[in-house]
């Protein structure tokens, strides 16, 4: 295994690409909001109502609360990339630490 | 594929809750027994791709989106307990910071892209790649091939799980509680959206990238690097 830097290069690339994936838009089939469902159906079914605001979510919808016009929404996507690399990283490299053992110690 | 709060209920959610646990208990044990320190990072990237992958959203026709995992890639690379993990911590830090699939779905998310995904990817990888060199033709063949096909898997289940939603949970006169589309919906709907689409774009990225780690660095796609199954 060779150093891995090409592909932390990548990555970063990847993360500076990623508001072209704003360019889609519309709500993935099934993920509606129930304000969206019930334009759709005339109803928002009780159970999906009181469930589906129980969490809020800091960057909810990798946009910043507030950041709406074309510019910010792109920088916001991207800097959600960014936050959400760090952490998921950071998670690893901890839940690795707990289940690796040292190198050389099969 | 992210299934958001509200849409499975809680026999449902409960239950995908509790077949995981053993899974990633499971999952962990099985990692800590192979996992060397200098392989870390590589998990870390690979939990790290997944996540940035899932936000090039690609459109459909129909006004709706969606887009590729990266779950076959990572399977192909760090073997399938090392991906479940790995997909499992995406999956939870797109629910919890970023409100993409529900926490009470994390559940069903984790099934059907962290279990699913990559166990069938890499038992579809190996099964078509057979005895065949890391970057031949047929390998690639092999990687592109699980990259679709376990997408797909993983959809459908998506598909099942919501389109049970209104036989498991409505009330007395038949309105539906939950997700409101029953499964001869929900079901075509999933299966179109990836045979059609999503499923060719998680094919070209699992080959693509296969290809370039075959070539830069094949040492990476040896089983030797990551866990024995």
């Amino acid at each position: 295994m060779k150093s891995l830097w090409k592909l932390w290069i990548g990555l970063g690339l990847l993360i500076l690409l990623t508001p072209l994936g704003l360019l889609a838009r519309g709500t993935t089939w099934g993920e509606w909001a129930g304000g969206e469902l019930k334009k759709m159906l005339g109803f928002i079914p009780e159970g999906l109502a009181t469930l589906e605001n129980f969490w809020k979510a800091k960057l909810a919808g990798y946009t910043l609360p507030g950041w709406n016009s074309p510019v910010l929404s792109a920088l916001g996507y991207l800097l959600s990339a960014a936050v959400g690399v760090g952490v998921v990283i950071g998670l690893m490299f901890l839940l690795g630490r707990f289940l690796s053992t040292k190198d050389g110690n099969p | 594929m992210h299934i958001p709060d509200g849409y499975l209920g809680p026999q449902t959610y409960g239950a995908l809750y509790a077949l995981m646990a053993p899974l990633w208990f499971w999952a962990s044990r099985t990692v800590k027994k192979t996992l060397r320190a200098r392989q870390v990072p590589l998990l870390a990237l690979g939990a790290a791709f997944a996540f940035v992958i899932m936000m090039f959203n690609v459109p459909t026709p129909g006004g709706s989106t969606g887009h590729a995992v990266g779950g076959a890639l990572i399977a192909i690379v760090l073997g399938p307990w090392a991906a479940m993990l790995s997909l499992s911590v995406t999956l939870v830090v797109q629910a919890l910071l970023f409100g993409d699939g529900g926490l009470t779905a994390i559940g069903a998310n984790t099934f059907n892209m962290a279990f699913i995904m990559p166990f069938s990817a890499y038992s579809i990888y190996k099964l078509l790649k057979g005895k065949a060199e890391a970057g031949s033709k047929r390998a690639l063949f092999a990687a592109g091939a699980a990259g679709y096909l376990s997408l797909n898997l993983s959809a459908l289940f998506t598909g099942v799980e919501l389109g049970l939603q209104p036989l498991l949970a409505h009330k007395p006169d038949g309105t539906p509680l939950y997700n409101p589309y029953p499964l001869q919906i929900a079901v075509p709907v999933m299966a179109a959206q990836h045979l059609l689409f999503f499923g060719w774009i998680e094919a070209v990225v699992t080959a693509l990238v296969v290809a370039y780690l075959a070539k830069t660095d094949p040492a990476l796609l040896e089983p030797s690097t990551r866990e024995k199954e």
